[in-house]
């Protein structure tokens, strides 16, 4: 199973290496350090929610709240900003990872406890948390004028030479890297996906489980919530519509089954990576921006068909036929 | 979707008919409490004219909801209807721009729309892969086709007779959009019910394994069902089309949402195996009842949607606590 998986990484790996070449070809200035490190930057919130959502999937749920969550988050510190001006970012960010937190709970509590469908809970959530955006707000946006410079500059702010949002990526990433591969909860997580009922008989507390990864991607939308705001520098109802399907889409171009219990780190980065290299690179090659739908459609759709070849193994079809 | 073992025994012990039976009482108190509401809120809610108005708020959507409801109770749904539509339209507008007449663009809608529930079928029994992700998937793709054909630009110019299918009416205040909406509920509630069909659909959601070994072609009776939600969003576009009298690839956003919404609220069990159309078409009713009725409030429309978020957790957690509740007293 190991090398099966290690396989699959590499071979999305090089595919995004071969894309990146091919338009190096016509375009040499494209895989200059510097723009590289820019499409870096540029993807580093999608990494950081493809983080979160590929944990609640390799439990066997789907978050299709965390766009709405971030909208949410991102209004509160925004507003919060405006009238505070004086409150610190680094206390700012604490309150948005608390917030998102609390509304990832909110899920969390009604899969776990109430035992509702995560698609059912989150689909109601995802309205919910949109509307009293707006309920918060009036329906009036936060604007750059109203932002303090501190909450504006913080994320743009160059460390050893990489602006402070890629190493908060770099941080997420390896942090969730740990968590997973060294933490018994991380085990608890894939253990839970892969077969709820063995879990259960081993002693893992399966629905708690799921409400810590709801918690999860709720804490990590609300961090989102922050940057995205400040790196887009306005906040309104309409922040991040339908981005929730870009997050699900990074985590199954990048190899995390929706069947729950296979996926790594290292895919859903490349996953996010590739949707970001192909956005940046379509105004390169002169491709009108309105490709880009399509163009990750057509790679949701070949992932999805490449990855449930390497999954199809004989043992596991009886068990699914048979659940 | 796989269903997980635990989910089985639920369904079996509580004999679902009569559970389900009471659950459409539920739904019927809860649409005429909702509506005695809006007629004492608003005094402009009780009028033949305003409750004609009221129908165009749910019509589309609930003609997708009553094919998803079947989709989803043989346990796969589709997510890419909105974008089917939105793909339909484009091609619609597309064709005007050469001066095709009213029946080709309805002929091209519902080719169109079949075509694509063509494809996610066969993408999902076909391939056996999971319906969620293909239909997210082609969600970005079709709508993806229609964000590359038109870009930023509107298709207008629509012949004057189209207008009929959004605008007009068949009898007295009985507009089309309702009319088409009954029939098409006829038709659903007799194959879903009155079928060999039907049952197929309901024993592959129970247990696709025994509809399988029972004789029943499980891959063919999805693909017709992913099919026909195609056919419908393909005719749903026809209506918005009409309707709105335009075409932009954001067309119909967020429909998918909302179709499911009414889907679940109608009491169709989403991991597949329990419904009935009937639960589905009041559920509808209650989801245009609450638009409409606060939109005569002057509530916005964001702020509804906090409503209908809250009315389909709630609805769904009610049966589920409300047994948590009888087994405790049980024991």
């Amino acid at each position: 199973m190991g090398g099966l998986r290690k396989s699959r990484e590499t071979w999305l790996g090089l595919a995004i290496l071969l894309l990146v070449g091919l338009i190096t070809l016509r375009f040499p200035s494209f895989a200059a350090p510097s723009n590289l490190g820019e499409i870096f930057n540029d993807t580093a919130i999608l990494i950081i929610l493809a983080m979160g959502q590929m944990v609640v999937i390799l439990t066997r749920s789907i978050d299709l709240s965390m766009a709405a969550n971030l909208c949410f988050t991102g209004m509160a510190v925004a507003m919060l900003n405006a009238t505070h001006p004086g409150i610190p970012i680094i206390v700012l960010i604490g309150i948005a990872i608390l917030i998102g937190l609390a509304l990832g709970a909110f899920n969390g509590v009604l899969v776990w406890k109430v035992g509702i469908p995560p698609i059912v809970v989150t689909l109601g959530t995802l309205t919910i948390f949109r509307g009293t955006t707006f309920v918060l707000s009036g329906g009036k946006w936060v604007n750059a004028d109203q932002m303090s410079p501190a909450f504006i500059s913080f994320q743009r702010d160059i460390l050893l030479g990489i602006p402070v949002l890629s190493w908060l990526a770099i941080l997420t990433v390896f942090g969730f890297f740990i968590f997973l591969s060294r933490s018994s909860l991380g085990r608890f997580i894939y253990a839970s996906g892969v077969n709820p009922t063995a879990s259960v008989y081993a002693g893992i507390n399966v629905g708690r489980t799921k409400f810590i990864a709801f918690c999860i991607s709720g804490a990590v939308s609300g961090l989102a919530g922050y940057l995205w705001i400040s790196r887009y520098v306005i906040a309104s109802v309409e922040v991040a519509n339908g981005f929730e399907l870009n997050i699900i889409a990074a985590c199954v171009i990048g190899g995390i089954s929706i069947a729950g219990g296979i996926g790594s780190v290292a895919g859903a980065v490349l996953g996010a990576l590739f949707l970001g290299i192909i956005g940046n690179a379509l105004p390169v090659i002169n491709v009108s921006p309105f490709w880009q739908m399509a163009i990750s459609g057509t790679a949701i759709l070949l992932a999805i068909v490449l990855n449930a070849r390497g999954e199809r193994k004989k043992g596991r079809i009886i068990l699914k036929e048979a659940a | 979707m796989s269903v997980s073992a635990r989910h089985i025994p639920d369904r079996l012990d509580s004999g679902w008919r009569s559970r389900f039976l009471t659950w459409e009482w539920l739904l019927l108190v809860i649409a005429v409490v909702i509506f005695i509401a809006n007629s004492l809120a608003s005094p402009y809610f009780l009028d033949a004219y305003s409750l004609s108005d009221l129908t165009f708020n749910f019509c589309e959507k609930g003609l997708i909801a009553l094919a998803m409801a079947l989709l989803i109770i043989s346990g796969e749904i589709d997510l890419s209807v909105a974008a089917n539509m939105a793909l339909c339209s484009t091609l619609m507008g597309f064709a005007v721009q050469f001066g095709w007449g009213t029946p080709n663009l309805v002929l091209i809608a519902i080719v169109v729309g079949t075509l694509c529930g063509v494809f996610n079928g066969a993408l999902v029994t076909g391939l056996g892969l999971p319906s969620i992700v293909v239909t997210i998937g082609t969600m970005s793709l079709f709508r993806g086709i229609s964000f590359i054909i038109l870009g930023d630009q509107v298709y207008k110019g629509y012949p004057d007779n189209f207008g009929f299918f959004g605008q007009g009416y068949v009898w007295w205040v009985i507009s089309f959009e309702f009319a088409l909406f009954l029939v098409a509920a006829l038709i659903f509630w007799f194959l879903l019910h009155r079928t060999s069909f039907g049952r197929r659909v309901f024993a592959i959601g129970n247990n696709q394994t025994t509809a399988l070994y029972s004789g029943v072609n499980v891959r063919r009776t999805k693909f017709i069902l992913f099919c026909l939600t195609g056919l419908m969003s393909g005719v749903a576009s026809v209506l918005l089309t009409s309707r709105l009298g335009s075409t932009r690839p954001s067309l119909a956003q967020g429909f998918e949402l909302e179709a499911i919404t009414m889907v679940v609220l109608g009491g169709v069990a989403i991991t597949g195996g329990a419904g009935s159309i009937t639960g589905v078409v009041l559920a509808a009713f209650i989801m245009g009842l609450v638009t409409f009725g606060l939109g005569l409030l002057n509530v916005p429309g964001i702020v509804m949607s906090i409503f209908i978020g809250f009315l389909l957790i709630v609805t769904i957690a009610l049966p589920i606590v409300w047994r948590r509740w009888g087994w405790l007293l049980k024991s």
